[in-house]
This record gives C-alpha cells, sequence and structure tokens, in this order.
C-alpha cells in the first residue's frame, strides 16, 4: 500500500503516471463489459477517463522538476530470462510530460466533441470504447521506458486504429481502409522490431552491464555513449527503427494509407490525425534520438530526405483533392514530412557541453502546434460535415460563413495557423523548421519554402471554396451551425492554436534534450518579432512564401465553380489528383507479386504435398495391399501350406 | 543291421512329412483330422525314440501326457467337425471359406 503514498524525489505521487495512464483503459474495458448497452452512461464514463486523465497529466506536467525521472520501479517483470529483463516501468520527463499532456488534452476535447458528432449512431458504446483504448495505447508509448513496451503499446495503436478506422465496418471501403492501414504499419513495425533486436544485439555485444534490462532507454544511451558509438551497423539499427515511424507516421513509401483511413468517423481522424497515431512515429524518433544522432551513422540523412519527399508529394497531391478530410489528411502527410524531415536534420552532438545543440526539438514543437491546429481543422471538418448531411466535397459547400459562425471562425483561425501566419503557433515552430533547414542545406532549405507555398494555396483553396462565396448545393444552402457539445472543443483548440507559439516551449522541450543549452530571455514584447531577430532568412521566406500561395489561390478560386487548376495544367493536375499513382503502383505491384506467389504455392501444393507425398503414400499403400490380398485365398490349405513353407524357411536358416 | 536312433528318426521324419502333405492336399475335413493325429503321433515316435537310446524316461512321460490330450483334443475336434457338417451339410474345407471377405 506503501504504492499509494509514495512520491518521487520531485514531490510527484507515484501512482499519477500509472493512473493517466490506466484510467482509459478501464473505461474501455468497463465500456466493453457492463455498460454497452447504455450509450449516455458509455459516452459519460469514456469522457470522464479521459478528462481525469488530463487533469492528472497537468499535475505531472507541473511536477515535472528539471531532471528526467523514471517513476520508482515496481518489481514487476514483463520478461525475465537469465540476466535479461524488462521491467514495467513509466518514464516521466519533459518530453514525455508534454506529449502525455498535448494527448490527453486533445483527446479530452475529441471525446466531448464526439459526444455531439456521434449522436444517433447505432454503436455509441463501441465507439467510446475503441476511442478510450486507442488513447491508453497511445499513453503507453509516451509513457514506455523501454523499447519492448513501447513496441507493445505501438502494436496496441495499430489494433484500435484498425478498429477506429473500419467503426463502420458495413461499408467495404471503411473496412478495406482499416485493413490497409493495419497491413501498411504491420510492414513498417517489421523494420521496428528487426531494429530493436539489432540494438539489442550490438549492445549486448559490447557486454559489461548492458544486458540487463538492455531495452531501456536510459541505459541503452548511456551503452552507446560510454561505448564508441554503435560500430558499423549504426545506419543500419537507425533505419531499422526509423522503418517503424515510415508506418505510423505515413512516411513515403507507406503514406497510402492515411488519406483512405479518412473512412474513420470525422473525431477518429482527428485524434488520429492530429495528436496521436502518426505523431506516435515522430515522438518515437525524438525519444530515440540517441540511436540516430551517433557518429558514423548515415541514418539521419536518409530520414531527413524521405521526410523531405513525403512533404512535398503531399502538399502537391493535397493540390488537387476535392474530399475535405482527404485534403486535411495530405497536409497532415505534408506536415509530418516536416517534422520527420527536421529529426533528419539534427545535427551531430560534438560535445556533451554543446550549448547550442537542441536536439529534434523544432521537430517536437512543430509536432505539438500541429496537434492543436490539425485538431481543431479536423473537428471543423466535422462539424462542416454534420450540417452538409454527410457531404465531403468542397464543391457542394461554400457559402458557409453566415450560417455556421463558429464553425467559421475556428476555422479560419486554424487555417491561417497552419499556413503559418504569424503570429498564431503554425508560423512559430514552422518557422523553427525553416531556420534549421537554412542552416544545413539549402536543397532541403528550397522544399520547406515550396511546402510552405503550397500548404499556403491548397489550404487558401480550401477555405475559399468550401467557406466562402455563394452555396453551391441545396444542402449547402439549408447549413446551420453545430451544436455547443461541438463547437466549444472548436473555440479551444482555436485558442490553443492562437497562443501555442507564445508559450515557450521550444524552450522547455530545447531543456529537455539538452539541459545546458542557453536560453535567449527576451522580453515578452519582443516574443512575436523573434523569428525575425534570430534567423530573418527563414523567417522572411516563410512569409513571402505563405502570401504567395495564398494569394495565387485567392485569385484562382475566389470565384470558381469549378476547379480552373486541370484546365490550366492539365497533366500535371491529373497526377496530382491521382495521388500520382501510387496506389495504383502498390496494387499492381502487389497484384504481381501475388498472383507469382500464389502461383508457385499451387504448383507446389498440387505437385509437391497432393501430388508426391499424398497421393504418393497412398499409391504406395494400396500396391502393397493389393500384392499382398493376393496372398489371403482363404482356403484353410494354402495357409497350412504357408505356415509349413514358412516354419521350413525359418528350421533352415535356424539349423543351417 | 542293427537299428539305430536315424531309423526312428527317419520313420518319425516321413511319418511327419506324410501327415503335412495329407493336411495340404486332401479336401475332406476328416481325413485332414486323421492326418493332423499322424503328424503328433510323428513327434510322439521320435520323443520315444530319443528316449529310448538316451536312457531318459522323460521323453516317454511326455509321451504319455501328449497320448491323453491328443484323445481329449480328438474327443473336441470330431464333435466340432459333426457340428460344422450339421450346420452346413458339408466337410469340404473349399467350402469353408466364410472367414474371407
Amino acid at each position: 500500500m506503501e504504492f499509494l503514498t509514495e512520491t518521487t524525489a520531485s514531490g510527484m505521487p507515484v501512482v499519477l503516471p500509472w493512473l493517466i495512464l490506466l484510467l482509459p483503459l478501464a473505461a474501455a474495458v468497463v465500456i466493453a463489459l457492463f455498460a454497452s448497452r447504455w450509450e449516455k452512461l458509455s459516452a459519460t464514463l469514456s469522457i470522464a477517463a479521459v478528462t481525469l486523465s488530463f487533469a492528472g497529466s497537468v499535475f505531472m506536467f507541473l511536477f515535472t522538476g528539471e531532471h528526467a525521472s523514471d517513476v520508482p520501479e515496481r518489481k514487476l517483470y514483463w520478461l525475465d530470462v537469465g540476466s535479461f529483463k524488462v521491467s514495467l516501468q513509466l518514464l516521466v520527463d519533459r518530453l514525455s510530460a508534454l506529449m502525455t499532456l498535448v494527448v490527453t488534452g486533445v483527446a479530452a476535447l475529441i471525446h466531448i466533441y464526439s459526444r455531439g458528432y456521434m449522436s444517433g449512431d447505432r454503436s455509441v458504446s463501441r465507439y467510446f470504447a475503441s476511442l478510450s483504448f486507442f488513447t491508453f495505447s497511445m499513453l503507453g508509448i509516451v509513457l514506455a521506458n523501454n523499447f519492448a513496451a513501447m513496441f507493445i503499446f505501438w502494436e496496441l495503436v495499430g489494433v484500435s486504429s484498425y478498429l477506429l478506422i473500419g467503426f463502420w465496418f458495413e461499408k467495404a471501403s471503411a473496412a478495406d481502409a482499416a485493413k490497409k492501414a493495419f497491413l501498411c504499419n504491420r510492414l513498417g513495425d517489421v523494420g521496428f522490431i528487426l531494429g530493436i533486436l539489432l540494438l539489442w544485439g550490438l549492445v549486448a555485444r559490447k557486454g559489461g552491464s548492458g544486458h540487463l534490462d538492455a531495452l531501456n532507454f536510459a541505459s541503452l544511451a548511456q551503452a552507446i555513449r560510454t561505448g564508441d558509438g554503435l560500430g558499423e551497423l549504426a545506419t543500419l539499427a537507425g533505419l531499422l527503427i526509423f522503418c517503424g515511424c515510415v508506418g505510423k507516421s505515413a512516411q513515403f513509401p507507406l503514406h497510402v494509407w492515411l488519406p483512405d483511413a479518412m473512412e474513420g468517423p470525422t473525431p477518429v481522424s482527428a485524434l488520429i490525425h492530429a495528436a496521436t497515431m502518426v505523431a506516435a512515429g515522430v515522438y518515437m524518433l525524438c525519444r530515440v534520438i540517441f540511436v540516430l544522432n551517433v557518429p558514423g551513422s548515415d541514418a539521419l540523412t536518409i530520414i531527413a530526405w524521405i521526410g523531405g519527399i513525403t512533404a512535398l508529394l503531399a502538399a502537391l497531391m493535397a493540390v488537387q483533392q476535392d474530399d475535405i478530410k482527404r485534403i486535411l489528411a495530405y497536409s497532415t502527410l505534408s506536415q509530418l514530412g516536416y517534422m520527420v524531415m527536421a529529426v533528419g536534420l539534427t545535427p551531430l552532438q560534438i560535445t556533451d557541453a554543446d550549448p547550442n545543440w537542441v536536439g529534434p526539438a523544432p521537430a517536437m514543437y512543430h509536432l505539438v502546434t500541429h496537434a492543436f491546429f490539425k485538431a481543431l481543422l479536423f473537428l471543423g471538418a466535422g462539424s462542416v460535415i454534420v450540417a452538409l448531411h454527410h457531404d465531403q466535397n468542397i464543391w457542394k459547400m461554400g457559402g458557409l460563413g453566415q450560417k455556421m459562425p463558429w464553425t467559421f471562425g475556428t476555422f479560419l483561425l486554424g487555417t491561417l495557423a497552419l499556413c503559418g501566419v504569424p503570429p498564431l503557433s503554425g508560423f512559430y515552430s514552422k518557422d523553427s523548421i525553416l531556420a534549421l533547414a537554412a542552416g544545413n542545406n539549402p536543397g532541403f532549405f528550397a522544399i520547406t519554402v515550396l511546402v510552405a507555398a503550397l500548404t499556403a494555396f491548397y489550404m487558401t483553396r480550401l477555405f475559399v471554396v468550401a467557406f466562402l462565396g455563394a452555396s453551391k448545393s441545396g444542402a449547402a444552402d439549408h447549413a446551420h451551425e453545430s451544436p455547443s457539445v461541438m463547437t466549444w472543443p472548436l473555440r479551444i483548440l482555436a485558442s490553443l492554436s492562437v497562443v501555442a507559439g507564445f508559450l515557450g516551449i521550444e524552450g522547455y522541450l530545447a531543456q529537455h534534450f539538452n539541459p545546458l543549452v542557453a536560453t535567449h530571455v527576451e522580453p515578452w514584447w519582443e516574443t512575436p518579432f523573434a523569428p525575425f531577430n534570430h534567423a530573418p532568412l527563414a523567417a522572411w521566406f516563410g512569409l513571402f512564401a505563405v502570401m504567395i500561395g495564398g494569394s495565387a489561390a485567392w485569385a484562382l478560386y475566389r470565384d470558381a465553380e469549378r476547379d480552373p487548376l486541370p484546365v490550366k495544367l492539365g497533366e500535371l493536375a491529373r497526377a496530382m489528383r491521382n495521388r500520382f499513382g501510387f496506389d495504383e503502383a502498390y496494387a499492381e505491384l502487389v497484384a504481381k507479386t501475388q498472383d507469382a506467389l500464389a502461383e508457385f504455392a499451387d504448383a507446389f501444393d498440387r505437385w509437391i504435398v497432393a501430388g508426391l507425398l499424398v497421393r504418393g503414400t497412398h499409391g504406395t499403400t494400396e500396391l502393397f495391399g493389393r500384392a499382398l490380398r493376393l496372398l489371403q485365398t482363404g482356403n484353410l490349405q494354402t495357409y497350412a501350406f504357408l505356415f509349413a513353407a514358412g516354419l521350413v524357411i525359418v528350421l533352415f536358416f535356424v539349423l543351417h | 543291421m542293427t537299428v539305430t536312433l536315424d531309423h526312428y528318426l527317419f520313420v518319425s521324419a516321413a511319418l511327419f512329412c506324410l501327415g503335412l502333405l495329407g493336411v495340404i492336399v486332401r479336401r475332406n475335413l476328416l481325413v485332414i483330422y486323421m492326418s493332423l493325429e499322424l503328424m503328433l503321433n510323428a513327434a510322439n515316435l521320435a520323443l520315444v525314440a530319443f528316449s529310448r537310446f538316451n536312457n531318459n524316461l522323460d521323453g516317454q512321460l511326455m509321451v504319455f501326457f501328449i497320448i491323453t490330450v491328443a484323445a481329449a483334443e480328438v474327443s473336441v475336434g470330431l464333435a466340432l467337425i459333426v457340428a460344422l457338417y450339421r450346420k452346413r451339410q458339408t466337410a469340404h474345407v473349399e467350402d469353408l471359406a466364410s472367414l474371407k471377405l
């Protein structure tokens, strides 16, 4: 029972992070077992659990001191084989405390919003149970202190996302999308677990005390730092770990599942594509940056290029989509590419005492602000979709400003934040990535600026077409504002999107990665202009990119009834609309491989298994049977003769 | 010429083979039965001959037992053959193939 009253060095009750983690699970279990008939009770339970979790996260955030503090170990081993042990333990430091806050906060708002969005659905209880289970899995990733635990929760996120994306499984497209998401994640996870095993092997080979609790992040980092890195396999290990991120965070070439995952209910899209699942990949990279950021590893360079390619491709695809949720999905892909690229551009830490090294803080910073405004945009889109009776085509919307003032206003703020218009949060987080790229490599800088312009272009297009102008369909004529249970989360998220740039998140994160980092203390009135002082090139380029992209879209789409781009760009526009044929190419590839494999399996089964083994055994036995049957004449005297003959032969051999 | 053990054993073997031949080639159950008895007595003859030439009475003792048991066996066997004949109206082995499927 001392477990309940125990506290850590910084005064935090030990039980607190466990409560934060387990409350959503408890809600999911209780709903699944006992409350599945009572929809209101289920929703209340689920919302209450996540809200309590959020309250706990606030406390945990306030309690988290200067240093990383593992919650004292419970003597509970997940795996105990000889000297190899994996303990169940939670890791609370600045990174996980902040991430827990974001995850529970956004999840709580989405739970509340779902109360309105899902009312009238046939299986509200199942929805809330899955949603809470998903939140639990995600919190597990955030709070895990070793690779084994992280991988388990990683898979749980995969499973629960499958449940949520395929929530409306009666629709074939939803079931297919869930399967696709699950399989793409599986592909990445194979690499992830191989990477974990390789890391374990490398560290165990170096010997020492490394093999005890070898998968623990802290001891792993220690082993890598005190040993001479990871040797020649460092790049491979880093890339295999990155595979997990490629699957979860939907990076090129496994990006295809994310747009299809829009088949799930819109709040699910908001949860999966804003704060949690896709963020897990980037969070994991930041968590294990010590594996990637070692001398002699090229992993980070490749990661940066993958991120850059994803950002650019997805932004191009987003330009020609017509489905409001798909545009947001591609935008998410593109922003995730930004974050991954920012992780990849993390400079090598030369000495521990380098005051300028901030680790992947810009990536985490963008992840946090993106979580706010992307959740806002998805929830806003959900509000529009409900008002238009589940029509998602932006060319059938329009003229919503008067009818849905709250949705309109908050969506505008989200759009501006995503585009990176100062002084909204998106500008600051994007600027820190731009500054990072500018100081690193002109190629990356060009990509980031281009993507920023494209982002402004497609978001302005979305906003102008969907919200402004005249109503383009009867449904849009009769749209009306959503209930307040849906608009309040929008308002809260909108205010967060506005102020997140001024909360000092980046400095807080930089302190996590490098306690010796030099902090710029500047007067509060200069904070909004800080980017222009520190890295004027990046800031001005970012601002111009937004202006060019935004005004181009404004000019093209202000009065448009149909999309003018296909006429202007021709073939290129069609390629963008068709997502550069990735899905078709993959379908073709999978079909070809599968056909070849199936033919081989068929031949093997037909000739080897059925032919040689089954028919062979059967044929040989029957042949012998037929031959031996001739001996069974049924004649007593034949038997007597054979018996005597046998006896003679035996006697002959015995006596001879 | 003196009669040696070999002569007795030769006669015994000849009797045994005749009996076996009878069992194998004859068709009538009664004749087969008699041939069986012939084989039994061939064995008896060999036992008595061994006993006589080895000056050991154990063999003769064994023969008494065999004769006694054979008498009992014959009574049972004949009873079976009679019963079989009543049931099937035949005592020929070709007709007794009902064990074969």
